[in-house]
Parts: C-alpha cells; structure tokens; sequence
C-alpha cells in the first residue's frame, strides 16, 4: 500500500514539473523547436534541470544493493541500438512535432481539462495498443 | 509566441529529475511515461497499481498547483483535432517500438550514459524538429 501511495507522491512531483516548466504546453514546446520561426529556448532548461538532477541521483541511488520497495533496480538490459529503437523514435518525433505532446506532457495536461490533452491521449493509447498486438 | 522562461523552465526541469530518482531510489523504476502507460494499457502488467497511482498523481499536479497557489498555467494546443488524432497515433506507435519517450530515453536514459537512449533522443529530438520545420514553414501551420 505504501508503495502506491508513494508512486501517487511521485506522480504529483512529475506533474508539477512538468507544468511549471512548460512541457505541458504544446505551443511552447512547439516553439522550442521553431529556431526558424517563433523559438522559444524554454525547454533547453527543462531537460537541462531534469539531467543534471537525475544525472547526480541516480549515480547516488544506484550505489545502493536494491530500492526501497522492490528487490532490484529494474533497469533496461537490451543494449543494441536496432532498426526498431530508431524507426519508433523516428515516428515518435514525427507525432510530437505535429501535435507538441509528449507522453510526458499529456499525462499532466489532462489535469487543465483540456479536450485537446483528452484527444491526443486516447489516440496514443490506442497506437500502444495496435502497436503490442500486432508485434506479438 | 510563448515567453521564455529559464528559471521556471530550470526549475520545472528539477522537479521532473526529483521524481525521476525517487521512483528509482523507492521502486526501482525508470520513469519512463510512456511505459508507464503502457503498464495500464490491456493486456495491464502484474504490477499496474502503482503505474495507475503514478498517473493520478500527474494528472492531478496541475489542477492542485492551480487551486493553491492561483498560478495560471499557460496553454495552448495549436493541432486541429485530426491533428490530434494521428500525431497521438505516431507517438503511441513510435514509443512502443522505440521502447520510450521524451522522460524515459531523453532523462532517465541519458542520465545513465546509455547509448540506445542518447541515440533515441537525437533521432527524435531531430525527427521532431524537421516535422516542426515542415508544418510551420513548408505547410504554413496546421
């Protein structure tokens, strides 16, 4: 139980982050990558923040035998870079520069209500769907 | 145009790597949104409860910041709803295939040095903005 209320902490951190910075808002991501139009260099000290934090914390975390409510790290094991990793990365890049959502980004914009948040997930959600039945 | 700003950007940023290392230093987990997403989506993985509870708590943030402290957040989403639609699409097809997003390959990965996650992170990072370039400057907005 403690485990899933502190994922809930957690989750409240992640979402204020992201609308404090600004990646809850399309037009503003949008913009970061406008260099050519309406740039808006935001989002370079978002990930800026968030490496150097997590860059430290990890380095500190991962010293330790286990986390606090499980018996290992889970870390990914997969180390070759393949067509699939670049191929969806690619067709990642293509949905965000469209719609200025991320994952991360949509997650908390449902929060304002915004219909436009509402939409982009449900479609997102569906892509991972099709997405796992057909590769299985 | 949206105003520039680096300290609440700056600042913002911290609180994403905040939780990005406690959901490591507590769950052992990267935190990845798209897997955790992923994680609730049928068929769900054993261990949903606290990707649900994750969830809410992100999708709760803003309302929460906004009810306390009256900060207005700004928003705008220029996509038309289609728009919305297949973009949505591309990043659900994308991030399966590519194994994650902006917060697990772009923060948590490249924070661990690791090379499929820096390569991910540049191949979308350019996808995107090439995609940005010909929306905007090719096709005149969408």
């Amino acid at each position: 139980m403690a485990r899933v209320l502190v994922a809930l902490l957690i989750g409240l951190v992640f979402g204020t982050g992201i609308a404090l910075s600004g990646m809850i808002n399309p037009a503003k991501v949008l913009n970061f990558f406008d260099v050519a139009g309406s740039w808006d260099p935001s989002l370079a000290f978002v990930m800026g923040g968030a490496l150097a934090v997590t860059a430290i914390g990890y380095r500190l975390v991962l010293k330790r035998s286990a986390p606090l409510f499980d018996a290992r790290f889970h870390l990914p094991a997969h180390r070759e870079i393949d067509l699939p990793l670049l191929a969806g990365a690619g067709l990642f890049g293509i949905g965000w520069g469209i719609a200025g959502f991320c994952p991360g980004g949509s997650i908390p914009a449902l929060g304002l209500g915004e219909p436009a948040a509402l939409i982009f997930v449900a479609a997102m959600a569906c892509g991972i769907v099709a997405t796992r039945l057909i590769r299985r | 145009m949206t105003e520039f700003t680096p300290f609440l950007s700056l600042a913002g940023g911290a609180l994403i790597g905040l939780a990005a290392v406690l959901l490591m230093a507590l769950h052992g987990r990267i935190a990845g949104i798209s897997g955790i997403v992923g994680g609730i989506l049928p068929p769900p993985a054993a261990d949903w409860g606290w990707r649900a509870a994750f969830l809410v708590g992100a999708v709760a943030a803003p309302a929460l910041l906004i009810a306390l402290s009256g900060y207005t957040i700004p928003f705008d989403s220029p996509a038309g709803t289609p728009w919305l639609i297949g973009g949505g699409l591309l990043v659900g097809v994308g991030v399966t295939l590519g194994s994650g997003c902006t917060s697990g390959h772009g923060v948590c990965g490249m924070a661990r040095l690791s090379a499929r996650s820096i390569a991910a992170t540049l191949t979308f990072m350019a996808a995107t903005g090439i995609t940005v370039y010909v929306v905007r400057h090719l096709l005149g907005g969408i």
